[in-house]
């Protein structure tokens, strides 16, 4: 007996003490380590470069108050009594915010896209219900952020930010007025100095610009938004870089220019891309008279189209003509040897049990509940952008020709699915099986192709030492839709180049938009 | 002999129903008041069918037309070894099919997590006219395949390495036995395929936290040296964790709770001594965030001496 508590003994305790350290419990996610953003370059001349839409507009900024006026000594006195006593929440609003603005305001957006990227749940008689914007908090909520959705509103909100900028940096050198630690030895600078003039607030004036395009985009969290815009004014107060009326100029700034984005947003099509049954329809009975076979809903009940009329949706960096001449050649056709050879090579791809395609299906597959694929390139670009510390309105210059090309990329590419409105491989070979969700849309081209391409010719501009690595991920993303057994091996790579024709677009902007890289 | 025999009849393992989205499978082994003794070693088949095609989503219950039912599969090998007649140690290996019946996603196969036991008997005496006896148990699980978990519903597995500590009280007077347990499960972050996950928030990593759990048990039955039937009641508790959203997938580290009722069975072949079979199944009776699972299983299982003129003394 003895023997046995021997061993007995130091066994519990060795058990104890592998219960209590043998799971890890702490993550250290990416977006936690960003450092504080100190610009390589100020970009003081930004005032002169090209903005997407309001070239033309006026915006008026108040003059401020002197630096030696009682209402600015009491702005100081503000930061200083924040700076008194600083609570560990607030130096970790300090912290979260003082990674950037643009940087942070794309991924307040991204996550609300992952919110919002739910498929509506059907009636009782199997029909679906539409999101109403008009009461977004009913169910189905609004937006059903899918991947042209999201497209759409990552690029206002980034064009929309670069403009709000570029407006903000005119008055920034108008008015010269230093940071508050400049003009008060007694003011911390509790994040990186700058010598870039402090009126009004390049941090309000995205704040401004966003909470306000967000009252289009997602208007059923507009608390979450403004306790952002609450908690990023308070941050440049905190930590010393601005006072209360840098912020509240730039927050109005940032409106006045969300009004000449929002404008263009509520009359760019988008709001009628669901189209109506007869639409539906019709694509089906057109298809059919070219003597193809039409695309089919595969989900049960059978859901409409996913934005068939979004290929009506004014782009960006093109016109609508353009939208059409980018428009790929014809699929092969449904009778085709060629397709019979593709679609054997998609069930092989389904029969295939190798984990690492599996990886890089789940890896790209950005489906329910996600970014969609323009967040995760927005995502990817965050992090390469990180690394080069560019002034905040290069930030928002960069997302913009990144996000713009995504969203004509979208344009683009469904204008060729509902154009050749082609069948999946699952609706032809039904022995076919899937390694990822089947999206509620036509094969031809894959949407991930085209957001790859568009989105890897953009960044391998922005950031050319890596641009073959981009390639590389894009048409790894690619291939990931044709491993995933979900398209045939043309739709991606005719949707790839596709895409990467669209990005030039938005290098042709870059290059003669003053920026220079 | 006789007492020998006694405990090699309870020779027991079986396989807890599925009860979450994952196709988990646990020793019932390693649930029971069942012993064998020093020497004695006990090897185990066991296949289990899991099927359902209701879910909750949250609370809300819901049937999925693009997945119509699913089922899994499992077949597991394991054993039992008497380290004495008070200490048991136990393992486990299943191989787990999926499948959907409708839809067009594919089902998942592998190899899932060994998983392993020590069970105690901490105490064993005789209270009024029966034998009470408490057993501590100390369980782990650590993933054996490569498969995908950020696959749910057809992922076959959590890929979690786990550590269970249980606690477990049996009470038997003649050849009729109640018992209870409770076990806390606490689980390592698992690395997902994805760089980036929404929970209830973004989170940018390929790291998901795992709630812990807790598992309590009731059961109750006759035991015999020929044959045995038990009832059982089990509530599977995520301890944290979130809800699925309106027709969102669900996720390994969702709030997986389970309510679920069983019955196991025993038969011991008196001619061929040690040779048993086991059958029985799993139904759960009301869930959140996991499918409406039914399961049934049966096994072989053959106990033998290791050593044999010892075990004889």
């Amino acid at each position: 007996m003895k023997k046995i508590i021997h061993y007995i003994l130091p066994a519990v305790l060795l058990t104890v003490l592998l219960f209590n350290s043998s799971c890890k419990k702490t993550i250290e996610e990416r977006n936690q380590q960003f450092p504080a953003l100190a610009p390589a370059n100020i970009d003081l001349n930004a005032d002169t470069w090209t903005p997407i839409l309001t070239a033309g507009t006026t915006f008026t900024v108040a003059t401020p108050d002197a630096v030696t006026t009682p209402n600015y000594l009491a702005d100081l006195n503000e930061i200083k009594s924040y700076q008194r006593n600083l609570t560990g929440a607030q130096k970790d609003i300090i912290k979260y915010w003082s990674a950037g603005s643009v940087l942070r305001w794309n991924e307040i957006l991204r996550e609300l896209v992952a919110k919002h990227n739910l498929p509506p749940y059907q009636n009782a008689d199997n029909t679906y219900p539409f999101p109403n914007a008009a009461n977004p908090l009913a169910y189905p909520l609004f937006p059903f952020s899918n991947p042209p959705y999201a497209a759409r509103a990552y690029a206002y909100v980034s064009a929309a930010q670069y403009d709000a900028l570029v407006a903000a940096w005119k008055f920034k050198k108008q008015f010269n007025r230093a940071a508050p630690y400049k003009n008060d030895a007694a003011v911390q600078a509790l994040i990186p100095k700058s010598d870039l003039p402090s009126y009004p607030s390049e941090d309000a004036v995205v704040a401004g610009v966003t909470a306000k395009m967000m009252e289009l985009l997602f208007p059923g969290d507009l608390d979450y938004i403004q306790q952002k815009v609450a908690e990023e004014k308070l941050y440049r107060i905190m930590a010393g870089a601005n006072t209360r009326s840098d912020m509240d100029a730039g927050e109005n700034l940032g409106k006045q220019v969300a009004a000449v984005f929002l404008a263009r947003a509520r009359a760019d099509g988008a709001g009628k891309a669901a189209g109506a049954k007869e639409d539906w329809d019709k694509l089906e009975a057109d298809t059919k008279a070219a003597g193809n076979t039409p695309w089919i809903s595969l989900e049960l009940p059978k859901r409409p189209p996913m934005l068939p009329m979004f290929t009506k949706v004014n782009p960006f960096l093109f016109n609508t003509a353009t939208v059409v001449s980018l428009r790929p050649p014809a699929p092969y056709a449904t009778s085709s040897p060629e397709f019979k050879k593709e679609a054997d090579e998609v069930l092989a791809m389904s029969q295939n049990h190798s984990r690492e395609h599996e990886r890089i299906v789940a890896f790209w597959a950005d489906g329910v509940g996600t970014v969609t694929p323009p967040g995760h390139w927005n995502s990817i670009a965050a992090e390469e952008f990180v690394k080069h510390s560019y002034s905040e309105v290069r930030w928002a210059r960069n997302f913009a020709l990144l996000n713009m090309a995504e969203m004509d990329a979208a344009i683009v590419c469904w204008d060729a699915k509902y154009y050749y409105f082609n069948p999946r491989p699952t609706q032809m070979v039904l022995t076919i099986k899937t390694l990822t969700g089947i999206p509620n849309f036509p094969s031809y081209t894959s949407g991930h192709s085209n957001f790859s391409g568009a989105a890897a010719t953009v960044l391998g501009y922005l950031v050319p030492e890596k641009a073959s690595a981009f390639m590389d991920m894009a048409h790894e993303a690619a291939m990931s839709r044709l491993y995933g057994a979900i398209h045939y091996r043309s739709d991606c790579e005719v949707g790839l180049q596709t895409g990467i024709k669209v990005g030039q677009f938005a290098i042709a902007r870059g290059k003669a938009d003053g920026a220079s890289n | 002999m006789k007492h020998c025999l006694h405990y090699i009849s309870r020779c027991y393992l079986c396989i807890l129903a599925c009860v979450a989205f994952t196709q988990t499978v646990s020793a019932q082994t390693e649930n029971d008041a069942l012993m064998i003794p020093k020497n004695y070693f006990c090897a185990a088949g066991v296949y289990t069918h899991n099927s359902w095609d209701k879910y909750w989503e949250g609370t809300f219950k819901r049937e999925n037309l693009n997945l119509g039912t699913i089922s899994s599969n499992v077949y597991a090998v394991g054993g039992n070894y008497g380290l004495s007649n008070k200490i048991n140690l136990l393992f486990m290996i299943p191989f787990v099919q999926s499948n959907a019946s409708a839809g067009t996603l594919r089902g998942q196969r592998g190899v899932q997590d060994i998983n392993l036991a020590v069970k105690w008997m901490v105490v064993r005496q005789e209270v009024g006219t029966g034998l009470l006896s408490f057993h501590a148990i100390a369980t782990g699980s650590i993933p054996v395949g490569n498969y995908q978990a950020d696959f749910l519903p057809l992922a076959i597995g959590m890929r979690s390495r786990s550590i269970g500590l249980r606690g477990l009280f049996n009470y038997q007077v003649g050849r009729f036995f109640v018992a209870g347990s409770g076990q806390y499960v606490r689980k390592d972050n698992i690395t997902i395929d994805r760089d980036s996950y929404y929970t209830t928030q973004m989170h940018y990593t390929n790291q998901v936290a795992m709630p812990n759990a807790t598992n309590f048990l009731a059961s109750a039955g006759y035991r015999s040296l020929k044959f045995n039937a038990e009832a059982t009641f089990t509530k599977v508790n995520t301890i944290g964790g979130f809800d699925i959203t309106k027709n969102n997938m669900p996720f390994p580290s969702n709030n997986m709770d389970a309510t679920l009722a069983g019955a196991i069975f025993k038969y011991s072949f008196q001619s061929v001594a040690g040779l048993e079979f086991t059958a029985g199944g799993n139904y759960v009776l009301k869930g959140r965030n996991v499918g409406q699972n039914t399961s049934f299983f049966g096994g072989v299982y053959y106990v033998f001496s290791v050593k044999k003129d010892k075990s004889e003394k």
